[in-house]
């Protein structure tokens, strides 16, 4: 009896707290949505999204982030899979240093990031302790500084995708399937593209999505390298527009929503944190 | 090169062959030109003056320099806040999904809500809470309209400490729950039936069985948390322009700003920066370990 009526009381505790969390959930982005809607006086309104979408300055950031977006989700798995594959495959000791090299992304602050890149890609690179110089600064073009936004991406994404990948592979039984493939006759190529890609379409998707977050909310390493990048847009319309910048937030979220949503329903599990703080 | 690895049937030990460790060689490649030469730069750095002779003066300016003392203590302080403040509060929510007895639609709606809300950073949310809490902001409005308070005359300012404290919440609180959920999940129901049998209220239970068990783990996603908002430059960027003198709103005025500019001295900030996110994630790797002692 006595741990029924504290069962009862143990709701009540916990129902206020869920209460709580739903209102520092909801409020913010109720207060947006609804702000969003006033651009026009007395009447609510979609004229800040038509005004806002309508912006070229959008659309063309947008896509960019977008485009940055892929790429950094392409050199992510690209760089991880092998890597991750290689490792449970063939050399578990290398296990320890890998993790330990994607938690010193997670150390490093993307500010720090940013201006370590500068400073280390910003010159002209030369051979080590002579004066033979292989490139010019690479952020001289606009090809090289997209790369090293790239790059960059990466690294910021690196821990996340790491654990996505990893945790894939380890529901699958890698050593069967390399096995298999090759008494098939398959090559390193097609075991990695045909066989174990397939098998880790919920760990990539994860990866991708949450990489995709960080992309398109990333303002830090975007400004200090002066990319036109769709977050530090925003930041600038914040700065002499008030609707808009509330109409593009709250599309943003959507947008988040939708990312995490397809993670939830695809890993059934617990999507990660990571975002662009 | 499928030929040479068919007989990949399990030998016991393998044998030393420098060609495996050709596989991870692009991963080490990148991570050495991408982020360790990056950020050993930044490092080697701060040990230089402008014309790039060894010096320690940046690294004693950083304890003499006033601005900057207090800028570190600002973010400490800040970050301390938030992930005590968040990591309570993510604690009681993810209790009362789990343990808590509510129903288990809740808890995968509050899931997804948190993954949501710890990526939902940077712009949009400072913009989020200027709606919320601004001068004109909703709950401002509610406040004056219908409880007849106003924040502002009251004495509360979004562009400030508490400010931009709560903001960060919004992106605190939802990472404690992500990590403590499952924890919470792996108290084992027998703990708490032997402590009934023997005779204990709910708080000797919660006080001498539960907390010791969580304790590493609560902690430690703490030490997460710190981290998370320490680093954080854009939120805090966006929401007050740099009005604000945390760390890394400091460290990107020195590097390249107008108005302060002294690059090795930001570079010393950085290294700063660095170490004390090294620590607090290290202090999150150690309890987390730690806590995996009883909770699998």
């Amino acid at each position: 009896m006595k741990f029924f009526s504290w069962l009862r009381r143990a709701r009540l505790w916990s129902g206020f707290w869920y209460m709580l969390g739903v209102l520092y959930f909801i409020l913010p982005l109720y207060a947006t949505l609804d702000f969003s809607l006033r651009i026009e006086r007395d009447k609510i309104s979609l004229l800040a999204y038509q005004k806002a979408f309508a912006d070229p300055g959008f659309l063309q950031t947008f896509v960019y982030s977008n485009i940055l977006a892929i790429i950094t989700i392409l050199v992510g798995l690209i760089l991880v899979v092998p890597t991750s594959y290689w490792i449970r495959l063939r050399l578990p000791e290398a296990r320890r240093v890998v993790e330990y090299v994607t938690t010193l992304a997670l150390v490093i602050p993307a500010i720090v990031m940013g201006f370590g890149l500068v400073s280390v890609f910003g010159a002209p690179i030369k051979v080590p302790f002579t004066s033979i110089q292989l490139t010019d600064s690479l952020l001289n073009s606009p090809v090289g500084t997209n790369f090293i936004v790239v790059m960059g991406y990466t690294v910021l994404a690196l821990p996340l995708m790491y654990r996505s990948i990893d945790t894939g592979m380890r529901t699958i039984d890698v050593r069967v399937l390399t096995e298999a493939s090759q008494s098939l006759g398959a090559n390193w190529f097609t075991i990695i593209v045909k066989v174990i890609l397939p098998n880790l379409r919920a760990s990539i998707l994860s990866g991708a999505l949450l990489t995709f977050a960080i992309v398109v909310g990333e303002v830090t390493i975007s400004s200090i390298l002066n990319v036109p990048a769709f977050s530090p847009y925003l930041w600038l319309l914040g700065q002499h527009k008030a609707y808009e910048p509330a109409a593009l937030s709250f599309a943003s979220f959507l947008l988040i929503w939708a990312s995490m949503g397809i993670i939830q329903i695809v890993t059934g599990g617990r999507p990660q944190a990571a975002g662009a703080k | 090169m499928a030929q040479t690895a068919l007989p990949a049937s399990r030998s016991t030990t393998p044998p030393v062959n420098a060609k495996r460790w050709l596989g991870v060689l692009p991963f080490f490649l990148f991570a050495i030109l991408f982020l360790i030469w990056p950020s050993a730069r930044l490092m080697i750095d701060a040990f230089l003056d402008s014309q790039g002779r060894f010096t320690l003066a940046n690294l004693v300016e950083l304890f003499q320099n006033q601005t900057i003392v207090s800028s570190y203590l600002l973010s400490i302080q800040i970050s301390a806040v938030t992930a005590l403040g968040g990591g309570i509060f993510g604690f009681f929510l993810a209790y009362s999904v789990t343990i808590g007895g509510l129903p288990k639609v809740f808890r995968s709606m509050l899931i997804t809500f948190s993954a949501v809300a710890s990526n939902f950073a940077g712009v949009p949310l400072a913009f989020a809470f200027v709606a919320t809490l601004g001068r004109t902001g909703f709950i401002t409005a509610v406040l004056k309209n219908v409880f007849g308070l106003n924040i502002y005359t009251a004495g509360f300012n979004l562009y400030s400490f508490l400010g931009l404290s709560l903001t960060y919440m919004y992106f605190q609180f939802p990472l404690m729950v992500l990590i403590m959920a499952p924890a919470l999940d792996s108290l084992k129901n027998e703990w708490r039936e032997a402590a009934e049998n023997l005779g204990a209220t709910v708080f000797q239970y919660w006080w001498h069985v539960a907390l010791p068990i969580l304790m590493p783990s609560i902690l430690g996603t703490m030490f997460l948390l710190f981290a998370n908002s320490f680093g954080a430059y854009a939120t805090a960027y966006a929401l007050t322009g740099g009005s604000l003198p945390l760390i890394t709103i400091q460290l990107r005025a020195q590097i390249s700003g107008d108005v302060l500019h002294n690059p090795s001295l930001g570079y010393a900030m950085a290294m700063g920066m660095v170490i004390i996110m090294a620590v607090s994630t290290t202090g999150y790797i150690w309890l987390q370990s730690r806590s995996e002692r009883w909770l699998k």
